[in-house]
């Protein structure tokens, strides 16, 4: 033992499945790919409720109201998780807000995609959330502890954002065509951005072999996504609908689903800030930012009073 | 844009919760609040929306002071040759029972 280096300690207990906690020695480059992976994944949560936010007004009935308020809810929640996870490695709150509002940080480029319709939200909740939990179970298993915590956490609640993206859009599938007009075209906006959303194919994905050493990544962006697309192929027979990929084919010989080539190009344009929405989220995000500074500065002010308030008494006692 | 001090963040409190009467306080995460009341208010919202919870701790973060993974050989040796604690370590005739 005495022979060998932090880093073999490290990637031993790694091998071993033993969890890494904040204060056991880790690489510097392992700390920096956590916590700008963590706090991407944060900045997404956050972002994320915006799209959704949109439509909270003007959902077509009370319980579909409230049910949204309660997803969206969700959403900040997971970010506040995964914030306070990525805090764990030596980053403050303040500094990832800053990474964020400054463009510097980067969040899941599918939230810089419209919500034009009713049925957006259903597709978001359908694709985008289904998407995101396919990406998100096996990070339950990540070597980070405080990470696959708060993921365990995270995933307990993503299941019920799926299943009523996919209510809303089967009560639509039975509405009338009009409505299934509208769902048919929601499925067709977000299809291609969902499937982007598990990143680069592997071939162009040069991290992926040392996130995979170091366990914070279990399977490979083109894994994953051929999953997705196995499930989805199915799941929207049951609506009735389809997927916009006319070489979408049940292949025999792999098992799989084959599906047609993904335009990276608009993938790489939204990364680089030129989707439809990017300069709108940023602005709102900070716009929020700079309105709350009086509430988080009158907040300490009367918490300072009340110390104050009860020193004195305390004095005079 | 309006950054503040670090200074003057709100500061990290660490969030206990107990699930069901009976059971521990457990460490569930940290939150950012001005004090102890928001912070009770804010584990609230944040790590209890689905009833988790009958009981809720909170304790600032700067205030909790932690074992150092580097020392866990010397701070656990004491226990680590004494295997006559447990059980299992007498060896009992089969035919004794209720024991």
């Amino acid at each position: 033992m005495a022979n060998l280096t932090n880093e073999e300690v490290f990637q031993d207990k790694v091998d071993q499945e033993i969890r890494i906690e904040p204060k056991d020695w880790m690489p510097e480059a392992y700390r920096q790919t956590l916590i700008r992976q963590i706090s991407q994944h944060a900045h997404s949560e956050i972002i994320g409720m915006l799209p959704e936010g949109n439509w909270i007004t003007r959902a077509p009935s009370l319980k579909r109201k409230a049910i949204l308020l309660a997803k969206v809810q969700d959403e900040a929640g997971h970010g506040l998780y995964l914030y306070s996870a990525a805090e764990t490695l030596g980053i403050t709150r303040d500094q990832m807000y800053e990474q964020l509002h400054s463009g510097q940080a980067k969040y899941s480029s599918i939230f810089n995609y419209p919500t034009l319709t009713w049925a957006d939200v259903g597709a978001i909740g359908w694709l985008v959330d289904g998407a995101a939990i396919m990406n998100q179970v096996p990070l339950c298993r990540n070597s980070y502890g405080p990470y696959a915590r708060a993921m365990v956490r995270v995933c307990k609640e993503e299941s019920f954002h799926q299943r009523q993206g996919f209510e809303i859009l089967l009560t639509l599938s039975r509405g009338t065509e009009a409505q299934r007009n509208m769902a048919q075209d929601a499925i067709n906006r977000w299809w291609w951005p969902s499937i982007m959303m598990f990143g680069p194919g592997d071939e162009a994905s040069p991290h992926t072999a040392q996130s995979m050493r170091w366990k914070i990544k279990r399977f490979t962006n083109d894994e994953l996504r051929q999953k997705f697309v196995d499930i989805c192929a199915e799941q929207v027979k049951i609506l009735g609908f389809t997927l916009p990929d006319e070489e979408l084919k049940w292949n025999d010989a792999s098992g799989h689903y084959d599906f047609g080539a993904i335009d990276w190009t608009e993938f790489n344009n939204v990364i680089r800030g030129n989707g439809p929405c990017n300069k709108q989220r940023l602005d709102a995000r900070r716009k929020a930012w700079n309105d709350g500074a009086w509430v988080r500065e009158a907040a300490m002010a009367h918490t300072e009073k009340r110390k104050n308030r009860m020193a004195a008494a305390e004095a005079a006692a | 844009m309006n950054t503040r001090d670090i200074e003057q963040s709100w500061p990290l409190w660490e969030v206990f919760i107990r699930s069901k009467q009976g059971l521990d306080h457990k460490h569930v995460g940290s939150l950012h609040a001005a004090d102890a009341h928001m912070a009770i208010e804010n584990a609230r919202d944040v790590y209890t929306r689905r009833m988790e919870g009958v009981s809720i701790w909170v304790v600032e973060s700067q205030h909790i002071h932690a074992s150092n993974p580097d020392d866990a050989g010397s701070l656990y040796d004491p226990a680590n040759d004494k295997v006559y604690r447990h059980p299992t370590f007498y060896n009992l005739p089969d035919e004794l029972t209720h024991m």
